[in-house]
């Protein structure tokens, strides 16, 4: 495929030869919130265009107009020269434009099969075809090199496998536009792999994609054409050969940025978190998700721990903070043995976790922003029996400010905030309880660059203070940003360990996966 | 905005303005619908607007609110308890039981025990039922609805057995053995308004204030919001869950005196399908069944409308079977609206 090096700034009319889709002029407000201010994008036939952006930057929004989830206030949509009004989803699918969100849309309880042709069930005379759909499911999973039998249920799957299935179930109707929202965050490295390659094959067969993902040195590797999202405006187009990382992150904020460097000029303390031989079981099935553990962090170092999915992180993590527990060893908060105490107790004692989603694990959505904010310092505001309002407002307003959350107010619902803004409230409502020790589980994942500095800042701040502080990500970039100390867990094991001034290299190999290239 | 001119300022406020009544009529609504149903039966028939009316209908809200207040207290914890209809008759029962004198054959005397440790006996009772609910469902993971499914048929079983399925209808006890005064609960009155009003409020005032003031007011709507994140955050779930089942056994227990009181007889078959009315209420009062949203003053308006309404059934003469399918399209048409209010308010923007 050739990638054409012209001016690329869409034209009014689109050329027909290259653009398959193109949006013109879309806006799209709601209320008084204007999410798309006229946004021309184009749609190039057997190609990747990947849409970059950070949060509520308008990349949502666009795809759902593509993909007939919401009609645009203005502007208009044009298919093959034509232009066309989606009003549905299944228009939108009947016209050969597929979507996989980037939550899952797959019924647990059921097989793949029946999850790959749900709402299209081949209907022979005798009812369902199970044995049909079952085949063209058994060839599709070939073809994604998914070593899953269709006839699994998709509650047994790991979710990267998960995310095959869906994927999956978008090839089997013969899409000519697959737009994929952030298709990777669950995957593993080498399901990556397979993934790129299922693009390339896609665009081989003329298959138009539109790619978007937080991950953008992945995104650089598989993409033909970069637009850029700001604000709900485009504020940069280019095709792949004129670009690199830094041009995407300029156009995204606006500046120069970079994640930070490991705070300096201080002595560190103690050690603040012993692990020693820690192992925790997996959850269901035979094996150590954590196993023999050794490991110690003082008062005011960062640690990074990099892995892969199913590296043992999120379990190391959550029997330390006491939701899962240990099949043997020891954990020690300031050389105190913490084993057996329960997370209320290991919180006042000055250890909490920053969990992993958190939808699941980290908010309250019937809540407000505020009470998000104090809940697990109630205790800090109780008076005898009652509440006390103004000593709690006080502790909300105190963390809004040191967290920079962008609300209306503590009042305001914790819907109504972006992700990453949802991100530091979680992060907040730890940090208000003053902990010693703070562990957080990928504090970055799911949000913007400009959030995601923001944490970093705010974490490199309090370990300045005397604070530890253990993150886990599976973004190198963020390894190499404000860690004093970077660990390489693999099989639930240490396999390897850094300084600040080790190099991407190194880091990936020793986690078991190669640069995807 | 650009075009912050005068002429666009007045359209925003209308605007505004226009926004505000239509949501203050959403949010209020519990409290106009009690508001039309009572101008509609007052000019109905003369009898509804009438002081005597209103504390009849009021000692029927006691019994429908105390359980109510309790049922709403375990819908905000993400759950739901079946139990509280028969929890009531077997507490108006026990208390008729020890109103009767306790026969210990070993000693070969009656135990006559004063008022007051009839009171406390019954509660512990009512408390006792709740905590076998909280128990299953935060340790042994029983969904509460199978759970309170369960002791709606063991405690009703329990009832029928104390009594052989007869009532108990002497419930005055008697002067030369100190037990009088039960009755005193239903019937007597302070100021012209019935002891069980008193009860009620009593018994909301203190909900309100632990739900709205307490810390284990916090921890349970964080609970019924996100239990994941409740937990991690530190809060004692599984002790939420079992307090919330146990406050609900006790005011089943409570309403059970009450109701035993104000009928002077305390029979094993009282307060079936009790438990859907509460619900009923605590819905109409504007809570989620998924738990996290909800409040005392919701619940007890919820409790004033559909007594209100079935009494005004009652008194303008439409039949018994109009008034089942009535408060059913009340009941749906309260969650409809609460679809409409949280649907828009957990979206991001």
């Amino acid at each position: 495929m050739q990638i054409p090096t012209t001016n690329e700034t869409p034209q009014a009319n689109p050329d027909l030869g290259e653009v398959v889709l193109a949006a013109r002029n879309v806006a799209k407000s709601f209320g008084a919130v204007r999410a798309l201010r006229g946004v021309n994008f184009d749609v190039h036939r057997g190609q990747v265009t990947t849409l970059f952006g950070e949060n509520g930057a308008g990349k949502s929004t666009l795809m759902k107009i593509l993909s007939g989830v919401q009609l645009p206030t203005s502007g208009e949509l044009i298919l093959d020269g034509e232009p066309v009004v989606i009003q549905s989803a299944s228009e939108a699918r009947d016209l050969g434009i597929s979507i996989i969100h980037q939550e899952l849309s797959l019924a647990p309880n059921m097989t793949v099969r029946d999850n790959i042709f749900m709402g299209r069930e081949i209907v022979g005379p005798m009812g369902v075809d199970y044995a049909e759909e079952e085949r063209q499911a058994r060839a599709l999973m070939r073809e994604l090199e998914e070593d899953v039998d269709p006839l699994t249920r998709v509650e047994d799957l790991r979710l990267g496998q998960q995310q095959i299935v869906e994927i999956a179930r978008a090839l089997s109707v013969n899409s000519r536009i697959l737009i994929m929202d952030e298709p990777t965050s669950a995957l593993s490295a080498s399901e990556v792999e397979v993934l790129f390659k299922v693009i390339r094959d896609l665009k081989a067969r003329g298959v138009s994609i539109v790619y978007i993902s937080h991950h953008l040195e992945e995104a650089l590797t598989i993409t033909d054409h970069a637009v850029v999202l700001r604000d709900g405006a485009m504020t940069a187009y280019a095709p792949r050969a004129e670009i690199d990382l830094e041009w995407i992150v300029r156009n995204m904020v606006g500046e120069n940025f970079n994640l930070g460097q490991p705070p300096q000029g201080y002595a560190m303390g103690a050690p603040a978190l012993e692990l020693e031989n820690l192992t925790v079981p997996v959850a269901t099935g035979h094996g150590n998700a954590v196993d023999a553990l050794d490991l110690s962090v003082k008062a005011g170092e960062i640690l990074c721990i990099y892995g892969l999915m199913g590296a043992g992180r999120t379990e190391m993590m959550e029997c330390v903070a006491g939701r899962l527990s240990a099949s043997g060893g020891t954990v020690k908060l300031h050389g105190q043995n913490i084993d057996g105490l329960s997370i209320a107790a290991r919180i006042s004692a000055g250890l909490v976790l920053v969990p992993e989603d958190r939808q699941r694990d980290g908010l309250v959505p019937t809540m407000t922003v505020g009470r998000n904010l104090s809940l697990a310092s109630i205790a800090k505001f109780t008076r005898g029996l009652f509440t006390n309002r103004a000593d709690e407002a006080a502790i909300i307003d105190r963390s809004i400010r040191e967290v920079t959350v962008k609300t209306d107010g503590p009042h305001a619902p914790i819907g109504s905030l972006s992700g990453g803004n949802q991100q530091k409230v979680v992060i907040g409502k730890m940090l208000a309880t003053h902990p010693s020790v703070v562990l957080l589980d990928e504090p970055s994942r799911g949000i913007d660059i400009g959030a995601k500095a923001e944490v970093f800042r705010i974490l490199a701040e309090h370990a300045k203070q005397g604070m530890a502080v253990i993150y886990t990500t599976s973004e190198v970039s963020e390894c190499l940003s404000i860690a004093h100390r970077i660990i390489v867990m693999r099989r639930g094991r240490i396999a390897a360990e850094f300084t600040h001034d080790t190099t991407k290299e190194s880091i990936m190999a020793a986690s078991g996966e190669s640069l995807v290239a | 905005m650009s075009d912050t001119t005068p002429n666009a300022k007045d359209r925003n406020a209308q605007k505004d303005a226009g926004l505000n009544i239509v949501r203050l009529l959403m949010e209020g609504r519990a409290f106009f619908a009690l508001i039309a149903i009572i101008a509609i039966f007052s000019v109905l028939s003369p009898n509804y607007f009438s002081v005597p009316n209103f504390l009849i209908m009021t000692s029927q809200v006691a019994i429908f609110g105390l359980l109510a207040i309790g049922m709403l207290l375990v819908i905000l914890s993400g759950g739901i308890d079946l139990s509280v209809g028969s929890t009531l008759a077997l507490c108006g029962v026990f208390a008729g039981f020890l109103m009767q004198g306790v026969e210990i054959a070993s000693l070969g005397v009656i135990l006559y025990l004063p008022v007051w440790a009839v009171v406390i006996c019954t509660l512990a009772l009512g408390a006792f039922v709740g905590v076998v609910n909280g128990v299953l469902v935060a340790w042994f993971k029983v969904p509460a609805f199978v759970a309170t499914l369960g002791s709606l048929y063991v405690a009703r079983g329990a009832a029928l057995l104390m009594t052989n399925g007869l009532t108990f209808n002497n419930l005055s006890g008697r002067e030369e053995l100190g037990n009088t005064g039960f009755v005193w609960l239903g019937f007597n009155r302070l100021w012209g308004v019935p002891i069980s009003i008193f009860v009620l409020a009593f018994v909301a005032v203190s909900a309100h204030l632990l739900l709205s003031r307490t810390p284990f007011g916090r921890w349970l709507y964080s609970t019924g919001g996100n239990t994941n994140a409740a937990e991690l955050s530190g809060v004692p779930v599984k002790s939420v869950q079992i307090m919330v089942y146990v406050l609900s056994g006790i005011s089943a227990a409570i309403a059970g005196m009450v109701l035993s009181s104000q009928l002077t007889s305390a029979g094993p078959t009282a307060g079936t399908t009790y438990e859907l009315t509460a619900i009923a209420a605590v819905v109409v009062g504007g809570a989620s069944l998924m738990g996290g949203r909800g409040t005392v003053q919701g619940t007890l308006l919820g409790a004033f409308v559909i007594v209100f309404l079935g009494a005004g059934l009652v008194i303008t003469g439409v039949s018994s079977y109009w008034q089942t399918v009535f408060t059913g399209t009340v009941i749906v048409l309260a969650v409809m609206l609460n679809s409409v209010q949280y649907g828009g308010a957990g979206k991001r923007s």
